[in-house]
């Protein structure tokens, strides 16, 4: 029998974004449906790098990761766990005076957000950090650092839950169509009406978007990762590199993640594996920079599946075409710090239909500038074999 | 025409010694690795280095299979590519990566044999991390590989026939085995009846051992519960409950294990579809009887698909074998493959009898102590998997797995994988085939990092 649910809020999607917003949303009071075709934090924000930092990204993005920044601190009043979150700081290494420059650029170009970056040059990376290799230098960013992928987005989603949301898991929306007075969404057998959607559907959020009317490029990408047995501590800060390559860090109990080089979807291609020989380059890029891992094992290899934009920015805001429905998706490989933050403006746009942090970057008109404001109530989705029912 | 690559097959034990020997018998040269340094799988299993004793002495009944074994497959020489001392980590598209001697090697194929057997099953138990506990399996391998034993005085406990079978090799060791600790009630033993007829050598067999093991002394107690090792440092005694009263054996080594499990990691990479066994009470790579999986071109034998012994992996091994010629269009011995059917359909119902006769014992799972050690790698225990189950209401291993690190570490849940479903199963009152399985990742055993070195294909990520 389908049951039917009345809300003011569906959240297609409960990744880190959806599942944040979720619980930004009941503590302003409105009525929640949280929605993920498996489980909550499961897919992209379950099974990232863990890298929470602010340093590296484009000056357009740090209105956002700043209020993200403050956030995660707080996450054990916030949502009952620390998240094994660590303020380590995040180190962003130059292998060439070519890198070292790049990073001086930036650290000048963010200079009004207060990123407190510090230069830092080869001597101090080998006696502070314990750096070695072919290294000329580094950015530090001490408010950085790193948390546990695994808890944070399942522990919001929880709660999320706690505070009074629907939390359906399991269920994957196949339909969603414009109303009269909002919206109605099929979830296999749960029909929801609700005044307002979120569309936070990671690495499968283009369709709903294309189904109203608005086509994203959005490409599906499989980061690689491996993470060793444990090992005395000996990195204490999160590793990036300039130019990309490798990023790494130790968890307290001694594993240290590594990441790097793209995986290959499986045949279901919701579903991804590292290949062999990107996770034999990231092992031999790893113990060429840090010595102990030298004569490490690596004990699992994984991948996930993110959504990746073109410019490498996420979408984030109110539909062109559809009143009432707000997308924020496609983070690039960088959405686990932004998330929280994220979470609080999407709340806001629902509230206010505005939010005190500049997004404007994000829009979703972007990729389609020539896109008008349609007959929104004709919009209607079906991304599984269900029809649409109004 | 371009040449077609060679078949592969891992594990070179019974069932992989069998499908090389087929394979090569009808002109094909397949490769065999194997993480052992020398052939024989679990049950035939060589010894490290050469310790006086001969095959009779080593396995007993099975010396004949084991010599022939060993024989045959050493009579292929060049005809196969045999890799000992190699590390199957990985597969792709007709690919194999292979660790040998601390450097990885890719290996190309056409038709894959996965003949990778099978390792003990355990619940924990209070104690069951102490030095001098060793799994069934582990306390058989030191007498056949190493010739010591786990101790002087020794406890098996569990259930299975390779509860006898140990108990018995220790004591043909000249070993002082106190007790074998059965977890199944003497009821259970009444189906070796239906045993009885499908084979009874087997079965007699059996029945002698248990028969000697009480005539030398060692008390053999059925229907134990509670189970629990204690000790300072190390094994000291074992305490158990049968009739609802305590009872404590002095000993300084327990063999603990409850059945096998197949290792079924490879099949996974391989991409084989999975069904859950109710028998087996795990989820295991679907074959059909000839052991075809559901991807083309791979084929499953042994007790990595499924225990059944390895009488069957001999056969099936054949089996498959046949299955890979017949679908390369080389002749391939049709009614050869029907015997063989015939022999593993008869196995599989003597199975049923000795499953239902050995029990695993799934009520254990409700009584966990909560401070026994869960997952040794990642140091949980059992108390903390249920507060984690109640706390963030979860069903399903792979969520277990990501909220508690059950089965993240060094053994990627080869270990403590199957008492995690138990104990989920049972918190959450359902079935155990309901709570889903691990999801494999490679590598299927650890590698060293430096195993990356010289790789040239590379792409970089500026993301991060
Ligand atoms: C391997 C990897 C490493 C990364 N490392 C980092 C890092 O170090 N730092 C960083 O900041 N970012 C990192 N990222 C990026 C970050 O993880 C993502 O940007 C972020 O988690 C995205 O969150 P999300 O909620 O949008 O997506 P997801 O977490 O993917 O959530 C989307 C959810 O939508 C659900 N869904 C989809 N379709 C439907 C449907 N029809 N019905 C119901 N539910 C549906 C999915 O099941 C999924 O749970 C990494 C990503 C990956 C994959
Ligand atoms: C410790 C132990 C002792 C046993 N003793 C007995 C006994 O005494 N009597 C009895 O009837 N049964 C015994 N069994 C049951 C046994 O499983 C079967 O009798 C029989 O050995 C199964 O044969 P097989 O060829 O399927 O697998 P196995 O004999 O287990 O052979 C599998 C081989 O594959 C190799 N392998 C697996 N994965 C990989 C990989 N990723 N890379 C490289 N190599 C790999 C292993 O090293 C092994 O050599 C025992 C099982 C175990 C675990």
């Amino acid at each position: 029998m389908t049951r039917r649910i009345d809300c003011d809020v569906a959240i297609v999607g409960g990744g880190l974004v959806g599942s944040s917003a979720a619980l930004a949303l009941r503590s302003m009071g409105f009525s929640v449906v949280l929605l993920d075709k498996g489980f909550c934090g499961a897919q992209a924000s379950g099974v990232n790098y863990g890298g929470v930092r602010r340093q590296g990204r484009p000056p357009e993005q740090l209105p956002l990761s700043q209020r993200s920044h403050a956030i995660w601190p707080r996450l054990q009043q916030l949502i009952g766990i620390d998240g094994e979150f660590l303020r380590s700081g995040h180190l962003k290494l130059a292998r060439s005076a070519a890198d070292m420059a790049s990073l001086e650029h930036y650290a000048a170009d963010v200079a009004p957000f207060e990123l407190d970056l510090e230069l830092v040059g080869h001597n101090q990376l080998r006696e502070r950090f314990g750096i070695a290799g072919d290294i000329v230098g580094g950015s530090f960013c001490p408010g950085d650092g790193h948390a546990n992928p695994r808890l944070v987005a399942t522990a919001f989603a929880a709660a999320a839950g706690r505070a009074g949301a629907e939390v359906l898991e399991r269920t994957k929306v196949t339909g969603a169509s414009r109303t009269f007075e909002g919206f109605a969404l099929e979830a296999g057998d749960v029909a929801i009406k609700a005044r307002a959607v979120i569309n936070s559907a990671g690495a499968w959020a283009d369709s709903f978007a294309a189904a109203f009317g608005e086509p994203v490029p959005l490409e599906r990408t499989y980061p690689s990762m491996i993470v060793t047995e444990p090992l005395d501590p000996f990195l204490s800060v999160n590793i990036g590199i300039e130019g990309g390559g490798i990023y790494a860090r130790q968890v307290t109990r001694g594993n240290v993640v590594v990441g790097g080089e793209r995986a290959a979807p499986l045949a279901d291609s919701d579903f991804s594996r590292p290949r062999s020989d990107g996770v034999l380059t990231i092992m031999q890029r790893a113990s060429e920079l840090f010595g102990p891992l030298r004569h490490a094992q690596a004990i699992r290899f994984w991948s996930g599946t993110e959504a990746t934009m073109p410019d490498r920015n996420p979408v984030i805001g109110p539909s062109a075409t559809t009143p009432g429905l707000i997308h924020a998706f496609g983070f690039s490989g960088a959405g686990f710090q932004i998330a929280p933050g994220v979470g609080e403006v999407l709340a806001e746009l629902v509230r206010d239909g505005r939010t005190s942090t500049p997004i404007d970057a994000f829009s979703i008109t972007r990729f389609s500038p020539a896109s008008q404001p349609g007959d929104a109530s004709q919009a209607a989705m079906t991304t599984g074999s269900k029809e649409t029912s109004p | 025409m371009a040449e077609r690559a060679s078949p592969l097959i891992v594990g070179a034990g019974p069932a992989g010694i069998r499908a090389a020997i087929t394979l090569a018998a009808a002109g094909l040269r397949p490769s065999v690795i194997d993480e052992a340094h020398a052939c024989g799988g679990q049950i035939y299993r060589q010894p490290l280095a050469l310790d006086g004793r001969d095959d009779r002495a080593r396995y007993g009944s099975d010396a004949a299979k084991a010599s022939r074994l060993h024989r045959d497959f050493a009579a292929l020489g060049t005809g196969v590519d045999y890799r000992p001392r190699s590390l199957l980590w990985n597969l792709g598209d007709g690919v194999a990566d292979v660790l040998r001697d601390g450097v990885s090697q890719r290996l190309s194929y056409d038709g894959l044999i996965l003949a990778t057997g099978a390792t003990d099953r355990v619940l924990p138990i209070p104690g069951w991390t102490l030095p001098g506990v060793f799994t069934l399996g582990g306390a058989q391998v030191a007498l056949k590989a190493q010739g010591c034993a786990i101790g002087r005085r020794v406890v098996f406990a569990g259930s299975g026939p390779l509860l006898y079978l140990v108990a018995w090799q220790y004591v043909k060791a000249g070993v002082d085995v106190a007790a074998v600790l059965d977890s199944a009630p003497l009821s259970a033993k009444f189906n070796l009846l239906r045993a009885l007829p499908l084979a009874p050598g087997i079965v007699l067999r059996g029945l002698r051992m248990a028969a000697e093991l009480a005539l030398r002394g060692t008390r053999v107690q059925l229907g134990v519960s509670g189970l629990r090792i204690e000790g300072e440092g190390r094994v000291a005694r074992i305490v158990y409950r049968s009739a609802s009263c305590e009872h404590a054996i002095a000993c300084d080594g327990v063999g603990y294990g409850l059945n096998l499990r197949s290792e079924t990691q490879a099949a996974d990479l391989a991409g084989c579809a999975f069904r859950f066994d109710p028998r087996d009470r795990a989820h295991l790579p679907v074959r059909d009887v000839s052991g075809r999986s559901n991807v083309a071109g791979v084929y499953l034998a042994g007790d990595g698909a499924g225990i059944a012994g390895a009488d069957a992996a001999e056969a099936a091994g054949e089996r498959a074998a046949l299955a890979l010629l017949e679908d390369r269009g080389l002749p391939h011995d049709p009614p050869r493959a029907d015997v063989l059917e015939r022999a593993l359909a008869t196995i599989d119902r003597l199975r049923d009898a000795l499953e239902a006769a050995f029990p695993f014992p799934s009520h254990w799972a409700a009584g966990l102590a909560d401070d026994a050690l869960l997952c040794r790698c990642e140091d949980i225990s059992a108390g903390e998997a249920r507060r984690a189950i109640g706390d963030f209401a979860l069903t399903e291993m792979n969520r277990l797995k990501a909220v508690t690190r059950i089965g993240m570490g060094r053994c990627q849940g080869r270990m403590c994988g199957a008492a995690a479903a138990e104990l989920l199963a049972a918190q959450t009152r359902r079935e155990v085939g309901a709570v889903g399985r691990l999801r494999a990742q490679a590598p299927i055993k650890p590698i060293p990092l430096a195993a990356g070195l010289s790789v040239d294909e590379r792409q970089h990520d500026p993301a991060h």
